[in-house]
């Protein structure tokens, strides 16, 4: 009789708590969700972004990159420096590129300013210490953040070494100027947010704003958006033909956002009164 | 039994206290009252079965939050009807439900919900 009951108390404690779980998670699969991408979308193996560096220090390109930026995706602005919040901006170039600068770096670079932005690592530092997986990286390399599970906790503004990431200390709604535009959303008071490579954008067949807007400006070739898992794209053509740099390479995360940086020409170098030689070096 | 009398008392009132919402609904209130969201004119359907979206608007909202931002898919096809639309609060649910006062608002308050969708999803000004 005891044996009995004991089995007995067995059986039930395990349908009980086989409906338990069985239930939600039916329910979750017989609900599952039919969808798809938007017509149109962009898809890419590895999306990465190329400046001209030069190009990309006029004032007005800037203004303009940061101006579409930051008015697409309702950046409040914020004069304090403490609680700014920026997802594209300004950065000397001797900060931007620590171990690139000496003594004899030209001035055409330092000590101005170089556009700077989140660069969708390889290896995302914020991603990896983020506790909730609220930023992640997407199979398609941008990485992502996903507002609704941010609990602003802020180990991913300690982690990323390159400050591209702001926090929201207050509501950012009162200082989303001129207006808000109803098509993205704002953040709230203490959630993290940054550059998202334009996703929203991306969603739709469009490439980053910024890239349009630099191009605009400067002309074509100020910025360069496309896929380097493709081998024909423009992107991987200009990055193998020209000299490019990316920002603190030794830290091991493998930046996204490459600098184009323009050589002196032959023809310049010629001009120049002096006569030093520039050492041709055999492979 | 010591103080019976207060012990009882005492009791009485607890259960009075307690059960005030309920006797005081029944007696003042209004027992019937059901919210009323006032619906688009000139829709005949939503994404979804009018049951379907007044038992599980919540979680399809929380589908289609997760499709978009974890998985990039943008576009949902109707369970019910087959045909397609965009997942986003703003462009669709609030394009025709223009106005979250008259629509949302009268059954979450009802409820005393308060969904933070709207802390960063614009709402329509709804005029
Ligand atoms: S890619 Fe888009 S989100 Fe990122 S800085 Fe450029 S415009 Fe802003």
């Amino acid at each position: 009789m005891d044996e009995s009951r004991r089995n007995f108390l067995k059986i039930a404690g395990c349908s009980a708590m086989g409906v338990a779980w069985g239930v939600p998670v039916l329910r979750a699969v017989g609900q599952a969700l039919e969808a798809e991408p938007a017509p149109g979308a962009l898809t890419g193996k590895r999306w990465a972004l190329a400046m001209d560096i030069q190009k990309c220090m006029r004032p007005d390109v800037m203004r303009a990159c940061q101006q579409v930026c930051h008015r697409l995706h309702n950046v409040p602005k914020i004069d304090d420096p403490e609680e700014e919040v920026k997802w594209i901006w300004s950065e000397k170039y001797d900060n931007v590129f620590p171990n690139k600068v000496h003594k004899f770096t030209s001035d055409s670079l330092k000590g101005r300013p170089v556009l700077v932005l989140c660069n969708h690592c390889e290896r995302p530092s914020c991603v990896r210490v983020c506790p909730t997986q609220a930023t992640w990286k997407r199979e398609d390399g941008v990485v992502m953040m996903d507002m609704h599970r941010c609990i602003g906790c802020r180990y991913c503004i300690v982690a990323c070494p390159y400050g591209s990431r702001s926090f929201n200390w207050s509501d950012p709604r009162p200082n989303i100027k001129p207006d808000i535009d109803p098509e993205f959303p704002t953040r709230s008071q203490g959630v993290v947010e940054k550059c998202n490579l334009c996703a929203e954008r991306l969603a739709k067949g469009l490439g980053p704003a910024c890239v349009d807007a630099a191009n605009q400006v400067a002309g074509e070739g100020a910025m360069y958006f496309g896929d380097l898992g493709d081998p024909n794209s423009e992107i991987v053509r200009v990055l193998r033909s020209r000299h490019s740099m990316q920002r603190r390479p030794a830290l091991g995360t493998e930046p996204h956002v490459f600098y184009l940086v323009s050589t002196s020409k032959r023809s310049e170098l010629k001009q120049k009164p002096n006569d030093f030689v520039v050492p041709v070096l055999e492979e | 039994m010591y103080d019976a009398g207060k012990i009882i008392l005492g009791i009485a009132i607890f259960l009075v206290l307690i059960t005030f919402p309920f006797w005081f609904t029944l007696a003042l209130g209004n027992p019937d009252y059901q919210p009323d969201p006032e619906l688009p004119a000139g829709q005949v359907q939503c994404v979804e079965s009018k049951e379907y979206m007044i038992h599980w608007h919540m979680d399809l909202l929380n589908q289609w939050r997760d499709s978009v931002v974890r998985d990039g898919n943008r576009m949902y096809v109707s369970r019910e009807y087959g045909d397609r639309h965009e997942m986003s609060l703003t462009r669709t649910c609030m394009r025709c439900h223009e106005s979250r006062e008259r629509f949302c608002d009268r059954c979450h308050d009802y409820t005393a919900v308060d969904p933070y969708c709207w802390d960063c999803h614009v709402e329509p000004k709804g005029e």
